[in-house]
């Protein structure tokens, strides 16, 4: 048993409505910076977007061409497993259903790979359907490297690990392979709202 | 028996507060007397655990401020702006109060007398506690090596252990002390009043030739900072030993 | 804004000794990326991940990790070719 410190909490900064925010959850206005290593500081000339098909086959986007296809706003709330929750958050993003158009995948996994190395794993079935993008803005403004710019992988209905920030590559995989936080022990699907954090929740 | 109580395992330790000392506006000195306290070398550092109602926990690290004495540990923490822990220490914790401490801790980052001198420390903000541990601690000592402290804060009103360390630079031919004050100086100051750079470390710190043992602490940008312009200046990449509190705050 | 957020070995001398059974961080390790070799203490250790990351202070290579689950805390040794215990 543990010694109880008199009038210690735990950070609370804002009361949401449970419908709106999953178990375990409390809501931050700050946008925690979750680093797990150096900061990558990739320019527009030198950034490229890659996608592999399950087959091999690789499409590749420069900086100019992914600013050329149609984008989006998104507003949506976001969900981090060390378990801080952002409310209303403002992106502008491509979605991965414009991006998977013109490629010939039937993969039923795919692979997030990130500058700097991060890696994450997601079904396709989450990444397809107007549910992820690859997003270059946040709130009105390019998205600062702090937080995985020039551009990162938003699955908002998942766990913020999910949402790979500097994203490099989709890699897409007949097989299910556990990315970096999912081979120690994270949860591979990683529902907020089933408080899917662990492998077994 | 707890599992915890292995051998060369560290335990938990239920420290009681005996005394607070207010050292700047927001940086409080908490003294704790913590019974089975096997004693600390200068450096070294203490995890401290909170624990709230709900059982939620935080863990955090504080250096130690004093010399070895008994069972008395001394650590000065400063509260930071909306930070989780530090300002709990600072601003709730009361003479009398308990809490969970484990200790102590770090075999790199100490100084001890086998390792001789002279001695050149630099602090950026709280980066000074473990540095002044190792001040405190070889002062007392019968032949002290001669030490010299670069001290970096914000404005003279947020330098920490200013009255000590005023009256040890005044009372010691072996201890030397520098400032710098980075945001505000008072009137008529005559210390430097920038952040640290080759220049200001060439001119306040041991030569090469002297071969001091080089620590240096504080926020991880002022680290990274300081040791890059010593290792410039010439001094040997094993003689810089570094600790990083985290992101700046000073 | 900076991003120098990283903490060192330092930070993790009480993790690193309910490993090892002893003090550590003054203790050298071999980067198996890189090959380079340097007290515990110098590695970068980033915290504010959902686990500890270290990193060879040398080449950035992720060398351990440490994450709490709920049975316990593991620690995955991902690229330490060595680690000395000095007598
Ligand atoms: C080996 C070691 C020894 C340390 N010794 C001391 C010491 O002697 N005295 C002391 O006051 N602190 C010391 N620290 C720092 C301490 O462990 C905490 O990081 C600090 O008190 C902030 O904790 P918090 O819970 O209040 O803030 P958190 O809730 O962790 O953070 C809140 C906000 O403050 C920012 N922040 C976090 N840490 C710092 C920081 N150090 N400075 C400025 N902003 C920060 C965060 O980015 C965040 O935005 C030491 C750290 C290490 C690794
Ligand atoms: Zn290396």
């Amino acid at each position: 048993m543990s010694l109880i410190s008199r009038g210690f909490q735990r950070r609370r900064e804002v009361e949401a409505s449970p419908d709106r925010v999953p178990p375990g959850q409390y809501v931050t206005n700050d946008f925690p910076v979750l680093s797990a290593g150096p900061t990558p500081r990739i320019s527009a000339e030198e950034w490229r977007f890659r996608v592999t098909s399950e087959r091999g086959e690789e499409t590749t986007w420069t900086w100019e061409e992914f600013s050329a296809l149609p984008a989006e706003a998104v507003k949506v709330d976001i969900h981090c497993v060390t378990k801080w929750s952002k409310l209303d958050t403002d992106w502008r993003g491509v979605s991965v259903d414009t991006i998977l158009k013109g490629v010939g995948s039937s993969a039923a996994f795919a692979t997030a790979h990130s500058y700097g190395g991060y890696t994450t794993n997601l079904p396709v079935v989450d990444l397809t359907g107007g549910k992820a993008w690859i997003a270059f803005q946040y709130g009105g403004q390019p998205l600062a490297p702090e937080h995985g710019g020039p551009a990162r992988l938003l699955v908002p209905h998942l766990y913020f690990w999910k949402s790979a920030k500097w994203i490099h590559r989709l890699e897409l995989r007949d097989s299910d392979r556990p990315g970096f936080w999912e081979s120690l022990g994270y949860h591979g699907y990683g529902d907020p709202w089933k408080e899917q954090r662990y492998a077994g929740d | 028996m707890e599992r915890t109580a292995l051998r060369g395992r560290l335990t938990w330790l239920e420290a009681e507060v005996v005394q607070l000392v207010q050292e700047t506006a927001r940086v409080k000195t908490i003294v704790f007397r913590v019974p089975g306290w096997t004693g600390h070398l200068p450096g070294q550092h203490v995890d401290i655990r909170l624990t709230a109602e709900d059982g939620y926990q935080a863990q955090r690290s504080y250096s130690i401020a004093n010399a070895n004495n008994n069972e008395h540990v001394a650590l000065t923490v400063e509260a930071v702006e909306n930070g989780e822990v530090s300002p709990y220490l600072v601003d709730e914790l009361v003479a009398g109060d308990r809490i969970e401490l484990r200790g102590p801790i770090g075999g790199y980052f100490v100084w001890e007398p086998s390792l001789g001198g002279p001695l050149q420390l630099i602090a950026g903000g709280s980066g000074l506690v473990p540095l002044m541990a190792m001040i405190r601690s070889q002062m007392s000592y019968a032949s002290p090596v001669r030490t010299n402290l670069v001290a970096s804060a914000r404005s003279w009103e947020e330098l920490i252990y200013r009255d000590e360390l005023e009256k040890l630079s005044r009372e010691r031919d072996d201890f030397d002390v520098v400032y710098t004050l980075t945001r505000s100086q008072p009137h008529g100051w005559n210390g430097y009043g920038r952040r640290i750079d080759k220049d200001l470390l060439a001119a306040s710190t041991f030569a090469v030739e002297e071969a001091p043992l080089i620590f240096v602490c504080g926020p991880t940008g002022f680290v990274e900072t300081a040791a890059a312009i010593m290792l410039e200046l010439g001094h040997q990449p094993g003689g810089i030993k570094t600790e990083r509190f985290g992101p700046s705050g000073g | 804004m900076n991003s120098d957020t990283h903490l060192d070995g330092n930070s993790i001398g009480s993790l690193l000794q309910d490993l090892f059974g002893r003090e550590m961080t003054d203790q050298r390790a071999c980067c198996d990326a890189c090959g380079a070799i340097n007290p515990l203490a110098t590695a970068r250790v980033y915290v504010d991940a959902p686990g500890h990351v270290v990193r060879c202070a040398i080449c950035g290579t992720v060398v351990l990790v440490a994450v709490t689950v709920p049975t316990g805390v593991r620690i995955s040794f991902q690229a330490l070719r060595w680690v000395e215990l000095a007598p």
